[in-house]
Order: C-alpha cells, then structure tokens, then sequence
C-alpha cells in the first residue's frame, strides 16, 4: 500500500474549566467530537476509524476505548486507544496521519480527553516511575520540571523573571481563546509573587489541571480538499524518547526535542525555523520551558531565549507568535492537551482562529512533551506536500 | 465517589543488580556502579543494559558515597505520598547527585537546614541509617559537605 498525502480537514474542543461536572467523561468526549463534525460539515457515518487516549490512571477507567464508545462515535467502528502520557494526544493525532497515509482508512476520527478533576493528578503521575529508583523523592511533575529549570537556570543564568515573561505571554494570548481555561491577565508581578511550589516554580509558572477533550479528523487526498477549502497537510513529524530513569537525563537542554525538531525540519525542508514557520503551539507545561525548549526546538542559540522572549519575537505580533491559544499554561486538560497543540496548528493554517488567529500561516509546528522528557512535532502547512 | 480504606499492596523484583546495589548499602555502606564496555558510561542506580548502547553491562564499579549536585529542587507544597497515603514532609530537598566516579544522577533527599548551600555543583555526602534494610531509605538523606 502505497503513502498517501493526508490533512487534518476538521477540528473541535470542549471549553475547558477546572471541573465540568456538568457531564461525564463519555458526554465531555462528545461535546468534542460532535464539534469536530459541524466543524467539517460531516456525519458520524463520514468516519471510517477512531483513536482515542488519555493518561492511564487518571479517571480511574480502565479500557477506555470501549467504555467511551456511545461518546467518541466508534460504535461498530475499528477503534484503538493509544496512551503515552504527555504526548498521548499527539501520539493519538499523529496516528491519525500514519493510518490516513497509509491507505488503511480515508477519514480517521483522534480524540483526546481528561478529566482532571475526577483524579490525583500527582499520584497517578507518580505510578508512570520506577517504584525504587524515582519515587522516593519523586513529586509528580511539578517537581521533575523543577529539577530541569534548576539546571538550565544555573547552567546559562537565567532568572525566574525571565521564565516570568513566558507565563504572561501564554496568559496573554488566552484572553482571545474563548476554549481557553483560564482568561484572566496576570502581570509579570503576579507571577513573581505567587507562591512558590517547588524552587524556581511559582503557582503561576506552572499548568492549571483542566476536564476537556480535543477531537482532529483526518483525511487523505481523496477526501481533505473536499471536506475542508484549506487543509492542514502534514509534512513531517518526529517522535524521540530519551532515557527511563530520571537521573540519566541530561536536564542542560530537552535533548529528545533538539533531535526530534533537527529530524522534522530536515524532512520537511526548514533552514531557518524562525524564519520559516510561521505560528508554533507548543506543549509548554511550565514557563522555564519556553524558554529552554525553544532553544532545543531551534529558534535560537542555546541561553538566547530569555532574550527573545524579552523582545516580544514570540508574542502575536511578533516574528513567530508561540502560542496563540494560550498553551499548556492556560489549559491543561492531559491527554488532551497535545492534540488541542496539533488542532490548534491546524486551526491556525485553516484560518480558523477567529481572534487568535495569526495573519497568513502557511507553516505551523505543533509539540507533545511526556513526563520522562521525551518530545514529538509535527509540520503542518497549507501546501500540500 | 471514592476508594474508602482499600489498600493495594504490590511485589516488585528490583533484579540482581538493584538487588547487589541495596545490599551493598546495607552491609558496606558501599555505592556501587556498573560500567557500560561499549561507551565506558557508569550507571549508578545500575542495571542490566545500556539504553543508547543496547548492551549487556557486567563490570561492577565501586563508587563514592560523595559526589555533587547535579540538580535540585525544593519541594513546598503539600501533597499525598502515593506510596503510603501519607504527606510528604515537605518542605524537603529533591537531590539529583553524581556521584564521584558515576556518570549518571542518583535521586535522593538533601539535606536544607542552610538552603543557601544548595547549588548546582555543591559537594554532597551520603548519611546512612544505623540499621539498615537493604531499603533506598537506608541512606537517610545527603548532606551538603562544603
Ligand atoms: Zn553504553
């Protein structure tokens, strides 16, 4: 079976709150999906398979493929649940692609979903650790960043206040996100005088926990131009695991991000990442992230993103806008929240991003993050390849 | 809804070379390493085989019960320790230590009676239990030593 071109042609999302108790996990998966059809003007017949995932542990719901199945539209469908921690929902949507673009099926319908609220984020976070080696100190994941941002901090001197900088700009960019958690403007101040959680972690450095659910839909050439006037096409991806055990990791830099970012470019023909892309939604859970991880993405010499995120190169209107939704740190719904960066690139290609959206993409880059800093991007763009 | 009183209790086997490593502690306060023959990394917790390398590993190292920070954080905020539905007794120092002669970190407590002293890069050692199980809580926590 030969490769075939394939687009993400639909998206939808719930709007996310810290509880929806307003419905369950199967109706909140629903709210997802249903939007992602009336987004590209399809019915439930329309889709030949679905992919759905979430963190294990989390609700407490074991096979959560068949337990969900009235909700995610999957019954008398081939569906499969794929779990990979943080990156559960851009392992799920990048499925999408691998069994679009495989001839396997023409139309596959990837959902992401969490129900924070319903779980012990931290404890069930803790289970995905070795028993002996991690979990002694081990406090879920805020405090694994915390060790990462100790060590890039010292490594190149930069300063809470630098890291500040990423949080208010994602808080900033929520405000035009109606799906966004929360939507509220914090300054540079609030941050700074939040209390500490885990040092250099402040309350509002880190990820709110988040109910909500994420749904793509992909199409191959056959299809995507039919269902939607401007596809998002994906044109490469990359996915890198690094080691198991926390302490082996080199914390300097997220190296599986260097190499699965080095990897996607060259596929897809990107010299100058700032230059040429022109939005990224990344999987920033925390603010010291957007700054070392925009390094490891390539968008600067390392110890130079304090700098140029000072500047405003990655606020709305500048150079390359980094997430215009609002990110991580204004939504974290888990097993969703990788797949809302993939749909929200997309969105931003299909021109869809009402007030958040960014003039003219023609490139978008979307990232997952998992717990043992492994990483995965994606390229979207409105070419076809 | 909730999960009431219930408990869980699981098994899991640590393997020989988790296994050599705690009784080491136990009996000889001794840390020890294993030695990748490919890249010549050591790995302190050991195990059996490199990652990056995909090799068996068989050379024990001793190394040092000091080394220094590699990383650290300092945890303040209360949360329920999974492993005994107890609360951590935060505030606590997270250690990521290299130890002298190691190449990888090893996780423990340190020690944060003078937080000023915790830095990257500050000399740590190793305090042990006087009794000893063959626990990772044998080793009661590090101690920074400069
Ligand atoms: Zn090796």
């Amino acid at each position: 079976m030969g490769k075939k071109r394939t687009a993400i042609v639909a998206t939808g999302q719930t709007h996310h709150r810290s509880s929806r108790l307003d419905v369950n996990g199967i109706e909140l998966i629903n709210e997802a999906v249903v939007r992602c059809l009336e987004d590209g003007d399809l019915t439930i017949e329309d889709i030949d398979a679905v992919v759905i995932g979430n963190m294990d542990h989390f609700e407490g719901i074991n096979y959560v493929d068949t337990w969900s199945i009235d909700g995610s539209g999957g019954f008398m469908k081939p569906t499969f649940k794929l779990t990979t921690g943080g990156t559960t929902g851009s392992t799920v949507g990048q499925s999408g692609f691998y069994l679009t673009a495989s001839g396997m099926f023409d139309k596959v319908l990837c959902i992401g979903w969490e129900k924070n609220s319903e779980s012990d984020t931290t404890a069930a976070i803790t289970t995905a650790f070795d028993p002996i080696w991690d979990r002694l100190v081990f406090a879920g994941a805020i405090g694994g960043l915390a060790v990462e941002a100790t060590k890039y901090m010292s490594e190149y001197g930069a300063t809470e206040e630098d890291a500040a900088h990423v949080a208010v700009r994602d808080r900033t960019h929520a405000l035009n996100n109606p799906y966004a958690q929360l939507r509220k403007p914090i300054t540079l101040e609030d941050v700074m005088s939040s209390p500490m959680l885990s040092d250099p972690i402040k309350l509002l450095d880190v990820c709110p926990r988040t109910d909500g659910a994420c749904a793509v839909v992909w199409a191959n050439e056959d299809y995507a131009e039919k269902i939607c006037s401007r596809p998002a096409w994906y044109h490469a991806g990359s996915v890198k695991h690094p080691f198991n055990l926390l302490g082996d990791t080199d914390l300097t830099t997220l190296v599986s991000m260097e190499l699965a970012s080095k990897e996607a470019y060259k596929k897809a023909g990107i010299k100058e990442p700032l230059k040429e892309i022109d939005v990224m939604e990344l999987y920033l859970p925390y603010s010291c992230a957007g700054l070392s991880w925009i390094e490891a993405i390539g968008l600067c010499e390392r110890g130079g993103a304090p700098r140029l995120v000072r500047d405003g190169v990655t606020n709305m209107d500048g150079e390359l806008p980094i997430n215009p939704s609002g990110g991580v740190i204004a939504t974290n719904c888990i097993g969703a929240t990788a797949l809302l960066r993939m749909a929200e690139a997309a969105i931003q290609v299909m021109g869809k991003g009402g007030d958040r959206q960014v003039p003219d993409v023609e490139t978008a880059v979307a990232t997952g993050f998992g717990g043992c800093f492994w990483s995965d991007i994606s390229v979207l763009r409105s070419k076809k390849p | 809804m909730h999960s009431g009183e219930g408990e869980q209790p699981f098994h899991y086997a640590i393997g020989r070379y988790g296994s050599k490593f705690l009784s080491e502690i136990r009996d000889n306060k001794q840390f020890y390493g294993i030695k990748c023959p490919k890249c010549g990394k050591v790995y302190v917790p050991p195990r059996e085989v490199c990652g990056p390398c995909f090799t068996k590993m068989t050379e024990w190292v001793k190394v040092a019960d000091e080394g220094k920070l590699y990383s650290y954080t300092i945890l303040r905020f209360a949360f329920l320790d999974p492993e005994t539905g107890k609360q951590k007794p935060v505030p606590y120092g997270y250690a990521f230590i290299t130890l002298d002669g190691a190449d990888t970190a090893f996780q423990h407590f340190v020690e944060i009676t003078d937080e000023s002293k915790v830095k990257v890069g500050a000399r740590v050692k190793a305090i042990f239990e006087d009794k000893r199980y063959g626990k990772i809580t044998d080793i009661k926590h590090f101690v920074i030593i400069d």
